[in-house]
């Protein structure tokens, strides 16, 4: 190609237009949240909800589009347990640690699957296929022990029989069905 | 929505309702819907449609039943038997309900209870657990759909708003006032009070806040009313908004509860289209609505300070008080918060009147109160019942005892701010006063059931360590105190502990009690108090021998 320029031949065109910047998602989702005063919590679930968990740079990006100092979104992030700031597996285990569930036995039940998993409680496995957790109380208490595992419930567990549970997950696949987004009106 | 529109709505769907000959309503609270209530409900239906009954039988989800470790529940209504009640129901069965018991009714046989396969799927209405009770916040739940407001209207529905608008801010408290109703949260302060303290704090901005976070765990009361009943709590908020002249509504449910938010917003976008909320309230020019805010797993936001916090986005730590929230409270505006259960009874004594709820319950604790069975317990689930009834009979009348061969020991109310309560104070009566003397408190309605085989001293450190963890750690004597009593507690656990352990125990309970912020820290070591001041041979028998024990 030749590096000279032809200056006599040189017609002026116009720019093509760039493409379109596509939006980016979060930043559409601070300007849905900005409207409402104190949203933060509301706009990091619909984060969370999207990523599966609050990356850094992400909570970076969301600060100074809500105009929130990143020092505030770690205040939040770090003192609610909903919030993860690793990724997570892909299925989400949370055994929960109710009263009646406890009285049934869940600490059992979560040693087991620890051990089925090799994987300590608030830890995912290597290959990211699950993250188990211990979670309050999920309120199915006529059904302890049990386990949620995105958001399907698992009830009346044996509390040995870990690896059922991990059988079950795998027949059923539960994944997080999306549903309507909580309005911001 | 006119006013009169109302009665006329009610009426059409009730005719639309009669026109069925059966009606199959099938518990679909999330309990039921982790063990295929969906399914069932859709088996069904195709089942009717298969076999071209569908037009003589209609099916609905409704909200929880109460029998929870029995379910899915399904309850058959027809004009021409009594109900029948189905438990333990599975997908696969529609066809049996349909062939077995719904097509033989139809066709004009009376099933006093089902055979075959179906014998061991037929509850009892007859039993304790049901005729004991005497429902008002749950009155809905088993009976109608709650995701469908013409048959919230059916029943009274949005009619006691309809009289609080006929009505000055000022009579609507003293009705509350009047009918006697605490808090359900757990504090049981006068709801009527609360209302006429924010109202009469001028301000061109008010907030009426729902607590929907019920963070005791082993609780899920608020959890089957938001799902089963969310028009209810709605109507309540209503008519809180005008007791206080209150101009906006925030809902604050935690967010471990997705369906009761599904629910609320679907409630509320009915009630808005039909103009029961938004502008222009039942004709009346009033305009109010609602923010739904989820909360994000911290116990502490279930108190109302810390709550609010939350609201404005921060970290859920509580505020001292005075300032209450009543004078400065949402972004510093009034705010009233109460608790889902309260809310849901508003809207009956609106409708009913003061008297009827007082006529319930005992001379200080009014009406009735919901509870969640569960533990060792046989018959686990959701009751309510009225104040005044005995432990004795919640424990082993309505629950049946522990359904096993081993005795029940004692029970816990209040979560991780009550007490334990043994077995032989059991036909102690049940009213915030009796159970507060008792050392425990009636708490959210979280009851658990431990038998003889259940150490006393590991629950008392499973709620100890569930505050410890939940503190949010801004005053130091919950902070700080919290972790010595549990690491004091370990050690009587492990089997070093001294009695001095047990005198340093109570004297750190005492600071934390005095001079924490917030109820979290005021009553964290209720639990440890009591077990020690009704098992504290189950303590001192794990302690060294005391010629070994050195300070």
């Amino acid at each position: 190609m030749s590096t000279a320029i032809d200056v006599t031949t040189t017609v002026k065109v116009a720019a093509p237009k760039a493409a379109a910047e596509p939006k980016d998602e979060i930043v559409v989702l601070a300007q849905k949240w900005k409207k409402k005063r104190g949203s933060l919590i509301m706009a990091l679930h619909d984060l969370q909800g999207r990523l599966g968990y609050v990356p850094r740079e992400s909570a970076m990006k969301l600060g100074r589009a809500m105009d929130v100092p990143l020092a505030r979104i770690y205040e939040v992030v770090t003192f609610y347990n909903y919030f993860k700031l690793e990724a997570p597996g892909k299925y989400i285990i949370s055994v929960c640690t109710g009263t009646a569930c406890h009285i049934k036995g869940s600490d059992h039940l979560l040693k087991g699957l620890e051990k089925e998993l090799q994987v300590s409680e608030g830890q995912s496995t290597p290959d990211k296929e699950y993250h188990l957790q211990g979670v309050r109380c999920l309120g199915c208490c006529g059904l302890a022990p049990l386990a949620a595992v995105n958001g399907k419930v698992y009830g009346k567990l044996n509390t040995s029989e870990s690896h059922y549970l991990i059988e079950r997950i795998q027949e059923d696949k539960p994944m997080v069905v999306a549903h309507e987004e909580v309005e911001a009106e | 929505m006119k006013p009169e529109e109302l009665e006329i709505k009610a009426a059409a769907e009730l005719a639309k309702q009669q026109a069925f000959d059966v009606r199959l309503a099938c518990c679909s609270s999330t309990g039921c819907q982790s063990s295929g209530a969906a399914e069932i409900i859709t088996n069904l239906k195709a089942e009717l449609k298969a076999k071209q009954l569908d037009a003589k039988v209609q099916v609905v989800g409704t909200g929880c039943m109460g029998l929870c470790s029995k379910g899915p529940l399904i309850r058959m209504t027809s004009k021409t038997q009594k109900d029948v009640l189905f438990s333990d129901i599975k997908p696969a069965m529609a066809g049996a309900v349909i062939d077995q018991v719904v097509a033989p009714v139809l066709g004009g046989a009376t099933i006093e209870a089902p055979t075959g396969e179906l014998e061991a799927h037929y509850l009892d209405l007859e039993q304790p657990f049901f005729t004991m009770q005497d429902r008002i916040v749950l009155e809905n739940n088993g009976r109608s759909d709650p995701e469908k407001l013409e048959e919230y209207l059916v029943h009274g529905g949005y009619q006691g708003l309809r009289k609080a608008l006929t009505m000055s801010a000022e009579e609507i408290c003293k009705e509350m006032l009047d009918s006697g109703l605490r808090g359900r949260g757990g504090a049981g302060f006068p709801t009527g009070l609360k209302w006429d303290l924010t109202r009469k704090v001028q301000n061109d901005v008010k907030y009426v806040i729902c607590n929907g976070d019920e963070g005791d765990p082993g609780a899920f009361m608020d959890r089957s009313v938001l799902e089963g009943d969310p028009h209810a709590v709605i109507e309540g908020m209503l008519i809180a908004a005008r007791a206080m002249n209150s101009t906006n509504g925030i809902f604050y449910i935690r967010a471990e509860y997705p369906l009761a938010v599904e629910r609320i917003e679907k409630a509320l976008r009915q009630a808005r289209t039909a103009g029961l909320v938004g502008r222009n309230i039942l004709d009346s020019g009033w305009a109010f609505d609602f923010e739904v805010r989820l909360g994000a797993g911290a116990f502490v936001c279930g108190e109302e300070t810390a709550l609010i916090a939350s609201i404005e986005g921060k970290r859920g730590t509580p505020r001292p008080r005075p300032p209450f929230p009543a004078v400065k409270g949402l972004w510093g505006y009034p705010s009233c918060v109460n608790n889902v259960e309260t809310l849901a009874n508003v809207s009956r004594i609106m409708l009913r009147g003061a008297q009827w709820f007082a006529s319930r319950g005992t001379d200080k604790s009014k009406g009735t109160k919901v509870f969640a069975l569960t533990g060792k317990i046989k018959n686990n689930g959701l009751v309510e019942v009225p104040m005044g009834i005995t432990l004795r009979q919640i424990v082993e009348t309505i629950g049946g005892g522990t359904g096993t061969d081993r005795k029940v020991k004692a029970i816990q109310t209040g979560g991780p701010s009550g007490g334990m309560i043994p077995e032989h104070q059991f036909d102690t009566p049940v009213s915030y006063e009796h159970l507060q003397k008792l050392g425990s408190m009636m708490g959210s309605g979280g009851l658990i059931v431990i038998d003889d085989q259940d150490s006393v001293i590991e629950l008392v450190r499973f709620y100890l360590d569930f505050c410890v963890d939940e503190s949010c750690g801004k005053c130091a004597p919950c902070r700080i105190g919290g972790t010595q009593i549990l690491r004091l507690v370990d050690r009587i656990v492990d089997g070093t502990g001294t009695q001095e352990d047990i005198r340093v125990i109570r004297k750190v309970a005492k600071a934390m009690q005095k001079a924490s912020l917030c109820a979290l820290g005021q009553t964290a070591p209720n639990p440890i108090l009591s077990a020690l001041k009704h098992f504290e041979p189950e303590f001192t028998e794990r302690l060294q021998p005391v010629a070994t024990a050195k300070a």
